[in-house]
């Protein structure tokens, strides 16, 4: 039976992942989509002025002021238009996404009931349930505020992360080791993944908020796209407010993971590498949310200090699991 | 009036109206809720006194610039830590970094890096950062204090300035509606003052409270690690199947005192190994020998009681008088009985064994230092399950105790036991010690099943498997900070939920009655704070008032 239930959770997996490309492909068409019709924009709001100008030109002589209004007008309208609809190409991709999504949350309970237990107990496991997680959080998110155009990176990030976790981090089901035989096994690592899901998409936005900033700041980029996404300051705060839901549950993650180390290991804190990192990790996020309040530090700094929070999750993820010497030895490697 | 920024309000602190928000006194200058700082004139700076100097630096040390830094320094400090094996979690480790790379140890003990987080430099940069965190919490502790028993500040000249901005118009009086709108606003938990025409109101102490309640929470969890730690111990003990230790300082094989521990915080009892039941995997074909569960079945005395049964497993230790007792490793613990040439029974033992590998293939070191006329040492492998490899070796297949095999090499001469020194029980110096059964001798290596006796060489005996018992290794640990570091871990989690989550306003509702006796009601708020739902929020009350006053929706 459990041979039967791997098989299903891997035919899942590869096929959400054929479908992520789809969708990676669709957003990525979607930005280029935006790079254009940005420049039509840009051409049609320049053509228009120039008419517009024309027309007052020609209502000085005319004494009516009626027709330059109304060139104005539908100038601003179409340049509205371009952030109200939502395109094919969009739609598609995100319809694609969640087609992608459910394919990926049956490969988690496959390999849940194909384990007979949660299927977080080592790497392959780990990045299969978190990389469900950070494209559930995604979709979820969007019924809060519109964020498809993280799509990409989103899809993206998922896409290499199962992909090395299929081809090199994958590894039978085996049962569980005396010292992961806790209810804290459920709660400390669903947690950890969860929060994990709010980083990956806040770092997404912080990015996409330091090359808005630069655009806005005049230097030069030819990612034209940026021009339909919202300001740098906007982006700012919604990557704010993720990540802070996000230092919630890292911060649960620690309390909950000192609490079980005391009953595996007979002490809450012993600077075990996972646990030092764990630590970093909430240093820095505890940095970023200070410098928020920080004269000087608001803005492109504390992104900065978003994406090396996120960065360092990376690397406690994989180096630190996979190089590292300590008590956190499951990776099943 | 500086009311520039107003619509700057929902992504943060940055305050709109100074008329309004007063800016915050007691933040550091740099906070973003602080008044802005006036521009800097080139004037010559007045000479500062000593104590001129020790201001500066406090000013220094407490704003948010220092704090973030040192944050960030903490979070840079800690990677050391990870990268070089630490002696209190990993001390076989830094023993192999000493032997592997002397140089480069040198250099890192100089700098503490073995000690990471108790070295100078650690210490120094969390001490001040905690420091900095106290002189930042204390004055907005009082100031909030304060704010908790004043009224909301005055209403605003101009509400159409502030966020969320919206009217409404009622054929009511002024009176009758600014008293519906304190109903209102109390039911919705705000304080209300009456200023004229006008209620104004705050709401979401509680964010501030949670804020500090946080702050002191981390203060409050490493004062309970440092003190309370040290009145703690931990203690290490091997135990055979069929023996018992007591809790008392001379019966570890290894004990690690707190600052403040004195020897009668050791609570006396005895701890019996029953039995010891691992599980070990069967059936799944890529797992097979994987252990499964891990059972100590003791029974445990305790001075003045019954004795009483009990289990010790894997993430479920035993609470005995205020300790708790950890199950952390297991092996096996072969009993040999040595003869002398006169049948005489000089040594019967058990021995733990060192597993070196999943299957608990061990080694195992046994010392006789008296009643042969040689003094013999043993080095043994002990296979549970034996198997052959394709070179002819012996190894474990299996981790339990199925066909079990234990070789023995024999030397003697000196095992260097009288010298004074300490030596280290699982390892055999051979320095002075000379083979006389094994691989570089001529007498071969004694090869033993339980129940199996054979003769030693050079007629010094005889060598008897009699049985191989288990043993567990159990640490005791007793840690008094535990209980006030969970409960301070709580509070600091309350208190950051709260100072996250918590939205902070204020709220203004003023009204005037024009000459055709309609009056018109303005609503208006102000973020105090992160607050994404601060416009809706005006709008729902203005919604809610509109509708207890009966009014008409303003065209």
């Amino acid at each position: 039976m459990t041979e039967t239930f791997v098989s299903y959770s891997l035919i899942a997996v590869y096929s959400a992942m054929a479908i992520y490309t789809l969708a990676f492909v669709l957003f990525a068409v979607d930005l280029a989509r935006r790079s254009a019709e940005s420049s039509d924009a840009s051409a049609a709001r320049a053509t228009g002025l120039a008419s517009a100008s024309a027309q007052q030109a020609s209502v000085m002589v005319n004494g009516s002021s009626a027709g330059g209004t109304d060139t104005l007008t539908t100038a601003g309208a179409s340049e509205s238009k371009i952030v109200a609809h939502s395109p094919k190409s969009l739609k598609l991709a995100m319809a694609m996404t969640v087609l992608a999504w459910v394919l990926h949350v049956g490969a988690v309970i496959f390999r849940g009931v194909a384990a007979n237990r949660v299927p977080w107990a080592n790497m392959f496991e780990f990045t299969l349930t978190a990389t469900a997680l950070i494209v559930g959080v995604f979709l979820i998110v969007q019924f809060w505020q519109d964020l498809r155009f993280l799509g990409s990176f989103i899809t993206g990030f998922v896409l290499i992360a199962l992909g090395v976790g299929t081809s090199s981090f994958y590894v039978d089901v085996v049962p569980l080791p005396p010292a992961l035989q806790s209810a804290w096994l459920v709660i400390h690592v669903f947690v950890a993944s969860l929060s994990t899901g709010f980083f990956a998409l806040a770092a997404s936005l912080s990015i996409v908020q330091l090359m808005q900033a630069r655009r806005e700041a005049g230097k030069a980029l030819k990612l034209r796209f940026l021009d339909t996404l919202p300001a740098a300051d906007r982006l700012e705060t919604l990557a704010y407010r993720l990540t802070v839901v996000g230092f919630v549950m890292w911060t649960f993650t620690l309390i909950a993971g000192a609490v079980w180390a005391e009953r595996a290991w007979g002490r809450y804190w012993g600077w075990d590498t996972k646990e030092v990192w764990t630590f970093i990790i909430w240093t820095l996020y505890a940095g970023y949310i200070h410098a928020r309040a920080t004269r000087g530090w608001r803005g492109s700094r504390s992104a900065w200090l978003a994406i090396v929070g996120f960065l360092a999750i990376v690397f406690n993820f994989t180096i630190v699991n996979l190089f590292f010497k300590g008590l956190h030895a499951y990776s099943g490697l | 009036m500086a009311s520039t920024h107003s619509s700057d309000s929902t992504n943060g602190d940055s305050a709109a109206d100074n008329s309004v928000t007063e800016g915050d006194s007691t933040r550091p200058s740099d906070h973003m809720d602080a008044p802005a700082p006036a521009p800097q004139s080139k004037v010559q700076q007045p000479r500062l006194s000593l104590a001129g100097y020790a201001r500066f630096f406090w000013r220094q040390l407490t704003s948010m610039r220092t704090a973030l830094f040192l944050l960030l320094l903490l979070a840079v400090a800690a990677i050391p830590g990870s990268l070089v094996p630490q002696i209190t979690s990993d001390p076989n480790g830094v023993i192999a970094y000493r032997t592997n790379y002397p140089d480069t140890a040198a250099v890192l003990d100089f700098f503490q890096v073995f000690n990471t987080y108790t070295s100078v430099w650690f210490s120094s940069i969390y001490l001040l950062l905690f420091i900095s965190l106290i002189g930042c919490v204390l004055p907005r502790t009082k100031h909030h204090f304060d704010a908790l028993r004043a009224s909301p500040p005055k209403t605003p000249a101009r509400l159409s300035r502030l966020q969320g901005f919206t009217t409404r118009t009622t054929e009511a009086d002024v009176d009758t509606t600014i008293a519906s709108a304190r109903r209102l606003l109390r039911s919705q938990r705000y304080r209300t003052e009456l200023y004229g025409d006008s209620v104004s109101a705050e709401r979401g102490y509680l964010r501030e409270t949670g804020n500090l309640v946080f702050h002191a929470a981390l203060v409050g969890v490493l004062v309970t690690v440092g003190i309370g730690g040290g009145f703690g111990y931990t203690g290490q003990r091997v135990v055979v199947e069929g023996y018992a230790f007591s809790n008392s300082l001379a019966s570890y094989d290894s004990f690690n005192p707190g600052r403040f521990f004195t020897d009668d915080a050791l609570d006396p009892y005895t701890v019996a190994l029953d039995s010891f039941e691992p599980v070990y995997e069967q059936n799944n074909r890529q797992a097979i020998g994987q252990a499964i569960d891990f059972t100590a079945n003791v029974t445990t005395t305790v001075r003045g009681e019954e004795p009483q049964q009990s289990q010790i497993k894997v993430n479920e230790p035993l609470s005995l008088s205020g300790t708790n007792l950890y199950l952390l490793g297991n092996g096996y613990a072969p009993v040999l009985t040595v003869r002398d040439a006169d049948e005489k029974v000089i040594w019967s033992q058990p021995t733990p064994c060192l597993p070196f590998d999943a299957n608990l293939g061990s080694t195992c070191v046994i010392k006789i230092p008296d009643g042969l006329d040689q003094q013999i040492g043993m080095l043994g492998f002990l296979y549970p399950t034996t198997g052959t490899l394709s070179s002819g070796a012996l190894a474990s297949v299996y981790p339990d105790l199925i066909s079990p095999v234990l070789t023995l090499e024999v030397y003697e001469g000196d095992l260097g036991l009288d010298n004074g020194q300490g030596s280290n029980a699982y390892a055999l110096n051979t320095d002075s010690l000379e083979q006389v059964a094994g691989r570089t001798s001529e007498a071969e290596t004694l090869r033993l099943t339980p129940g199996d006796r054979l003769e030693l060489p050079n007629g010094l005996g005889s060598v008897e498997l009699a049985s191989i018992p288990r043993f567990v290794s159990l640490d005791v640990h007793h840690d008094p900070s535990q209980l006030p570091v969970l409960l301070f871990s709580v509070l600091l989690f309350g208190g950051l939920i709260t100072s996250l989550f918590v939205p902070r306003r204020r709220m203004w509702v003023s009204a005037r009655t024009d000459a055709s006796g309609t009056t018109t009601i303005e609503y208006a708020a102000l973020a105090r704070g992160d607050d994404p739902n601060l416009e809706a929020a005006v709008t729902d009350f203005a919604e809610k008032h509109s509708q207890q006053l009966g009014v008409r929706v303003d065209s």
